[in-house]
């Protein structure tokens, strides 16, 4: 999706503040120990596991080690599927990912059998239905792989049974085929803003030119442009523009295909100090044999189609530069 | 008891000598977090009189999912001036335990002076969803449960415990919005309407406004400090803890562990007049004043706390810096400053600051 801009900022000169869409998003894939193994794998066989600590608390959902005592704890029980609603909250505005997609209740629920609180939703019709002290029982949730969403969610369920309650009985946590990890897919969506000075060199930069920051208390000019100077702590406003030609000051020969790169190995990648600059950007040479790039190379950028920025630099046929000319920038 | 670390020696004084933060807005794209942090540094280094490269040690907090970059901190830096090469550090969280980190370096002698800066920018993101993301990966973030809803819970529970109810959780806020109206750096100030319910039984008023900005305060040791600053805030205690993980395992009505750091931090020998609660939601002010025995006499969170703004990771620096800034101006003798993190008051820091005696 192109970048979209916001309204000018009367106070600064930046004619546009970029922003554009951001999302982060991956599957974290987690090995589970012993005990969390067993209470997935139950909860996929509709057994829901607790563990007993050193003292004879069960704690439901079961941890490895004592959160009193960090004792290591294996002891594992059988809890019921049902339980009490220790605490609860109203939401009426369910977010995405959330367990229903209608309004619900968060609960904590002791299990019966268990001495600490499980977190889930409850499905009941509306805040009034709701009380801390309920009896709920769990709801299966059709397919189930493993996971804390195999409880689709809770249920009320009224009477008490003549107020009866299931004590934790030992297991194993042994099932055929274990559970032993799990997939959770995440994904954050931003908005991403450059800031004043990024969004100017992006927008000069839209318009084939590149345009530093010159630093008023050391002069130094810097490419690309953060509105800091990194040496002096210090703003930097007056816009200065550099290039486009420029000399390589140090490069590397790149011989490992990145993946959905489409760019032929071995190629060089390099920094190149733009004509009037004092800081070096990176970029990759090309139109010349990967073993004849040097330091001291002049270089120029070359645009294609309507890149928002360089492909890459090519020579541009000047004499090299002399060491002295660039020694600080390498 | 002190929390002092290495042997029982007498302990360098350290002291807060400046305080600077961002007038804190819900949404700050049209700068970068450098340019955002930027003139809030110069503040701070300009009260104390130091120049970026006069700073021995640097730390910062921050957190790469409230800007979704990976190591987004060291893009700061540039506003750090950081060359020649500086001696930095940076914590995932807020900037209250960067301060902590600091103060450690210079009780240990290794620094004489220490920059503590922090910053978040909430609107880049859907904070509720985000802050699901620090939960315990197994059994709760699968059913990404928000932050408003965990501290909507909390409340319920206190009002089962009959340790409030709403009509009090409103007077919190109001009093915190109407205190705020003093501060101008506060998002939100005057009075506002309680507004609907957001996760019942939490109010629009009940949660903080989602907010962008950025804190630094400058620490000195010793006679330094003394140089530095007319009255410094001389940090006479701080420790913080933490409690179990699962919220079904706590008593959401208590938090032991911001007792337990108050005690380490020796905010229980003698009273305290002003407290700086990171109380983002009014039902944990109550938690709060209950863990830290505050009873009516002590001012609470004269700067509106964290309901007038809360710009993420900053919020409890916030906190201690304006504790400082109380006992630096001679309104407070003895003043409290917590920092919290995670869901319900998950960690808990405790620092009591005291100026010299006029």
């Amino acid at each position: 999706m192109p970048p979209t801009s916001r309204t000018p900022d009367a106070r600064t000169d930046a004619p546009e503040v970029l922003s554009a869409p951001l999302v982060v998003e991956f599957p974290f894939t987690r090995s589970l120990g012993p005990v969390q193994s067993a209470f997935l794998t139950g909860l996929r066989e509709r057994v829901v596991l607790g563990v007993r600590t050193g003292d004879g608390r069960v704690l439901v959902p079961p941890v490895e080690y004592d959160p009193a005592t960090a004792e290591e704890i294996r002891d594992l029980v059988e809890v019921g599927s049902a339980g009490t609603v220790t605490t609860w909250a109203w939401n009426p505005a369910p977010r995405p990912h959330q367990p229903l997609d209608t309004p619900f209740a968060w609960v904590l629920v002791r299990l019966d059998g268990a001495d600490t609180a499980l977190l889930h939703a409850l499905d009941a019709p509306g805040p009034d239905a709701v009380r801390t002290g309920m009896r709920v029982r769990v709801r299966w949730a059709a397919e189930r792989t493993g996971a804390i969403t195999d409880i689709a969610c809770f249920e009320p369920y009224e009477p008490y049974e003549d107020g009866a309650t299931q004590e934790a009985a030992p297991h194993s946590g042994e099932f055929t085929d274990p559970v032993t990890g799990i997939t959770v897919p995440a994904r954050l969506d931003y908005t991403y803003s450059p800031g004043r000075a990024q969004s100017r060199y992006l927008a000069a930069l839209a318009g084939h030119r590149t345009v530093g920051e010159r630093c008023p208390s050391c002069r130094k000019v810097y490419v690309p442009p953060r509105g800091a100077c990194p040496t002096c702590g210090v703003a930097t406003r007056d816009q200065v523009e550099v290039g486009p030609k420029g000399t390589v000051t140090t490069f590397c020969i790149v011989n490992i295909k990145a993946k959905n790169l489409d760019i032929d190995v071995p190629y060089v990648y390099a920094h190149i100090a733009l004509d009037g600059a004092d800081l070096a950007l990176h970029a990759r040479i090309g139109g010349i044999p990967y073993d004849e790039v040097r330091m001291g190379l002049r270089v120029e950028p070359v645009w294609r189609g309507d890149g928002r920025y360089p492909d890459h630099y090519r020579p541009t046929g000047e004499p090299d530069a002399d060491y002295d000319s660039y020694k600080e920038l390498v | 008891m002190s929390a002092t670390p290495g042997p029982a020696t007498e302990r360098r004084e350290v002291a807060v000598v400046a305080f600077a933060q961002s007038d804190h807005a819900r949404d700050t794209a049209e700068v970068s977090e450098a340019e955002l942090l930027l003139p809030v540094l110069q503040d701070a280094l300009g009260q104390a009189g130091l120049r970026a490269g006069e700073i021995d040690f640097t730390c910062s907090g921050s957190s790469d999912y409230l800007a979704g970059r990976a190591f987004s901190f060291t893009m700061a830096l540039d506003s750090v001036g950081a060359w020649p090469p500086i001696a930095e550090s940076h914590v995932e969280t807020d900037g209250a335990w960067a301060l902590y980190e600091a103060w450690v370096k210079l009780l240990t002698g290794a620094a004489e002076t220490a920059l503590v800066y922090a910053y978040g920018k909430s609107s880049s993101g859907a904070v509720r969803d985000v802050l699901t993301r620090q939960l315990d990966p197994y059994y709760l973030a699968p059913l990404w449960p928000d932050s408003v809803s965990l501290a909507a819970l909390q409340a319920q529970a206190l009002i089962d415990a009959g340790d409030t109810d709403e009509a009090a959780l409103a007077g919190i806020a109001a009093r915190a919005r109407t205190d705020a109206a003093e501060n101008p750096h506060a998002r939100h100030s005057g009075p506002v309407p309680p507004g609907d319910y957001v996760v019942r039984p939490l109010r629009t008023a009940d949660c903080p406004p989602v907010t962008d900005g950025a804190a630094a305060v400058v620490l000195a040791a010793g006679d330094t400090a003394r140089r530095l600053c007319d009255r410094p805030a001389w940090i006479r205690g701080m420790d913080h803890r933490i409690e179990a993980h699962a919220l079904g395992v706590r008593d959401l009505t208590d938090s032991p562990s911001t007792r337990l750091a108050a005690e380490r931090a020796g905010a229980f020998g003698q009273p305290v007049d002003t407290a700086e609660l990171h109380a983002p939601f009014t039902a944990q002010e109550v938690v709060l004043r209950k863990a830290l025995r505050l009873d009516d006499r002590v001012r609470i969170n004269p700067s509106g706390g964290a309901l007038a703004a809360n710009p993420m990771m900053a919020t409890g620096l916030i906190r201690i810096g304006e504790a400082a800034e109380a006992v630096r101006r001679g309104a407070s003798r003895r003043a409290l400053a917590h920092a919290t993190s995670g869901p319900c008051l998950q960690q808990n820091l405790v620092a009591v600051l005291e100026g010299d005696p006029r």
